[in-house]
């Protein structure tokens, strides 16, 4: 079997002495679609802030093809990171500058492209998120679904092998949301990249997800893993099965209908 | 191997755009648009049979190939293109790219318009804020207003308490620099005793106040207009607003309020250290502690300290006033709320040195403490 490209090895998450989460143990393969759910306040954004290397572990270890991600070096770092591209709530585009300026400050740090090569590619990317055009625009005077989608454009500027998401959906409308899961799923077909994303939209967790880990807030550690449809329909747990029925009660019968 | 471009037209008179190589974001790629013939016909095959690792960028020239096709009335064909391409483009070209441009140039008229138009806007704004400002004061004077317990104290402290410190260090040295000058001047006709007057009367009169006021711009005006920008941005001020309850009861008042106290305090403070550090300087010149005493005991008048005062007032005014002005109406962004300090510190620090000019000039022409 192959290194999967993520691997979160015995992980407890703390603030100071405060836990959030203990005992985490994933896998998530090249390719996955993979979703950490969660109800509020279980740790889910601090998880992906591990995975991206905002915090550190308090125990255990995230590996990067094998490679554990904080013991490395600053230059082995700097490698995995341009790998990622990492899309967070509000955007996180900077304000000072134009979206096209955004997306190309990647490119020209890290690629040798000519002023005209990053053009041609800012404009391509505007265009795959819908964008084309808006080039000259400033983060400030475009609507919070455009920022969304221009940060989207922005975490794609490398052709990263990993993306994050952090509520992608939070803030759009139902279509703007829908538009946002097939390109996610378009991409990963397309560019073959593995995707991480933090959300508790069900519409979005049933339509795209193949993996996934279930944070519970009261036992401070995972408590599911696997396809979310699955767990939906099969999970013993009940912890589980009410998040992914939004509340109603669904005892399995072992009845089939 | 190099990423490279052709137009092939094979016997049946038909061409053919032909990619080979390696196209990602490693390679210098060649003009595509440059490799089309004079020529368009009316479709256009794209060959990528001999095409070998490729990225966006190949996405991208691709992208620019179609664009640049449909324009000009020709039609790209990605029949033979890999799949994955041609799903890619499908999803850039599924939206249609907005073509009107972001604030294009200008005409001279409306360049014009907008030279006169903004001062004035500006001005009534300022006029209204300033209106909003005193009508808000009035109606704390009045006991009307809601302030929350403990604001006024607490920004009192931000002022005025933690600024102690940078005070005392500015008005000692400015006490000493005044000293120095005076001694070296009236040294010459031996009336060295006369540094305690210059001392005490510029401190009193005009230094300690305007050191106050500029210290004062840049701690206090800037801290006022950061956090009430990035309350804006944060979205803090419409949901007051939405609350029914007035940002400038419950943010500007506390703050001008706190200020309009700090200020005068400090600026007697910075009086009296002021006067210390003068004497620093006299008692090298042999002059003793006693007699700079006395010195400076003759030479201040209550009018010299109250016109210190009433500067001073006047000048926490304007730099909560600038403060809370520039933050309330700061842009939702970070580079906004940045512009906002800025802008607060520059028109605070102005404005206090034309202030304390006109208080001058009109103390003098009236006779005032001279």
């Amino acid at each position: 079997m192959s290194t999967p490209p993520i691997r979160i090895e015995q992980l407890t998450m703390a603030y100071g002495d405060r836990v959030i989460q203990r005992d985490i143990n994933v896998d998530i393969n090249q390719g996955d679609i993979f979703i950490i759910m969660g109800g509020s306040g279980c740790g889910k954004s601090t998880l992906l802030k591990h995975l991206i290397g905002l915090n550190t572990p308090a125990k255990g270890r995230i590996l990067y093809d094998g490679e554990d991600y904080f013991s490395a070096s600053e230059e082995r770092k700097q490698i995995t990171r341009k790998r990622w591209g990492i899309l967070f709530q509000s955007g996180g585009l900077f304000s000072a500058m134009t979206l096209a300026e955004n997306i190309a400050l990647p490119l020209s740090q890290y690629t040798d492209l000519s002023a005209s090569a990053i053009a041609d590619l800012v404009h391509y990317k505007l265009s795959l998120v819908g964008l084309g055009g808006f080039e000259e625009y400033y983060p400030a005077e475009i609507s919070g679904g455009m920022q969304k989608r221009a940060g989207l454009a922005r975490a794609m500027a490398l052709d990263p092998d990993i993306l994050f998401f952090d509520e992608p959906s939070a803030g759009l409308d139902p279509i703007s949301a829908r538009r946002l899961d097939e390109l996610i799923l378009e991409l990963r077909d397309t560019l073959g990249c593995t995707v991480v994303i933090v959300t508790h939209e069900l519409a979005s967790i049933f339509a795209i997800g193949n993996n996934s880990v279930f944070l519970d807030a009261e036992t401070r550690t995972m408590i599911a893993q696997g396809n979310p449809r699955e767990l939906r329909d099969h999970s013993p747990n009940d912890t589980v099965r009410l998040f992914l029925h939004r509340g109603e009660d669904t005892t399995p019968t072992g009845e089939i209908a | 191997m190099t990423p490279r471009c052709e137009w092939h037209t094979d016997d049946a008179g038909s061409g053919r755009l032909m990619l080979s190589g390696n196209w990602t974001i490693a390679q210098t790629l060649p003009d595509v648009i440059a490799a089309l013939p004079a020529a368009l016909p009316a479709s256009i095959p794209l060959d990528c049979n001999a095409l070998e690792h490729w990225d966006s960028t190949l996405a991208s020239q691709v992208l620019r190939l179609h664009q640049h096709c449909s324009a000009a009335g020709s039609s790209l064909q990605l029949n033979d293109a890999p799949e994955g391409l041609q799903r890619l483009l499908a999803l850039a070209t599924a939206v249609k790219a907005q073509t009107t441009l972001n604030e294009g140039v200008m005409s001279f008229g409306d360049t014009l318009r907008s030279l006169i138009k903004k001062p004035g806007d500006r001005c009534r704004e300022f006029l209204q804020f300033f209106g909003d400002t005193l009508f808000a004061l009035w109606q704390w004077v009045r006991g009307r207003s809601v302030i929350r317990d403990g604001d006024i104290a607490f920004w009192f402290e931000q002022a005025g308490v933690r600024a102690i410190p940078i005070v005392t260090l500015v008005s000692l040295l400015v006490g000493l620099i005044l000293a120095f000058l005076g001694a070296v001047q009236l040294r010459q006709f031996g009336a060295q005793v006369y540094v305690a007057n210059l001392v005490s009367i510029g401190m009193a009169r005009e230094m300690g106040a305007l050191m106050i006021a500029i210290i004062m711009s840049g701690r206090t005006g800037a801290a006022y207009a950061a956090q009430l920008g990035a309350m804006q941005a944060n979205d803090e001020i419409d949901s007051l607003r939405t609350m029914g309850i007035s940002p400038m009861e419950l943010l500007v008042l506390p703050r001008m309020l706190a200020a309009l106290m700090a200020l005068p305090l400090l600026t007697i403070y910075a009086d009296v250290v002021g006067m210390i550090g003068g004497s620093l300087i006299a008692i090298t010149m042999d002059i003793s502690p006693l007699q700079y005493l006395h010195q400076t005991r003759i030479s201040i008048g209550m009018s010299a300290i109250l016109i210190g005062l009433g500067k001073s007032v006047v000048f926490a005014f304007l730099i909560a006033l600038a403060g809370c002005r520039y933050g309330l109406n700061a842009g939702r962004s970070s580079t906004a709320v940045g512009q906002a300090t800025t802008e607060a510190v520059v028109s605070a620090l102005v404005s206090v040195i034309v202030a304390d000019s006109i208080i001058n000039i009109l103390l003098d022409r009236l006779g005032i403490g001279v």
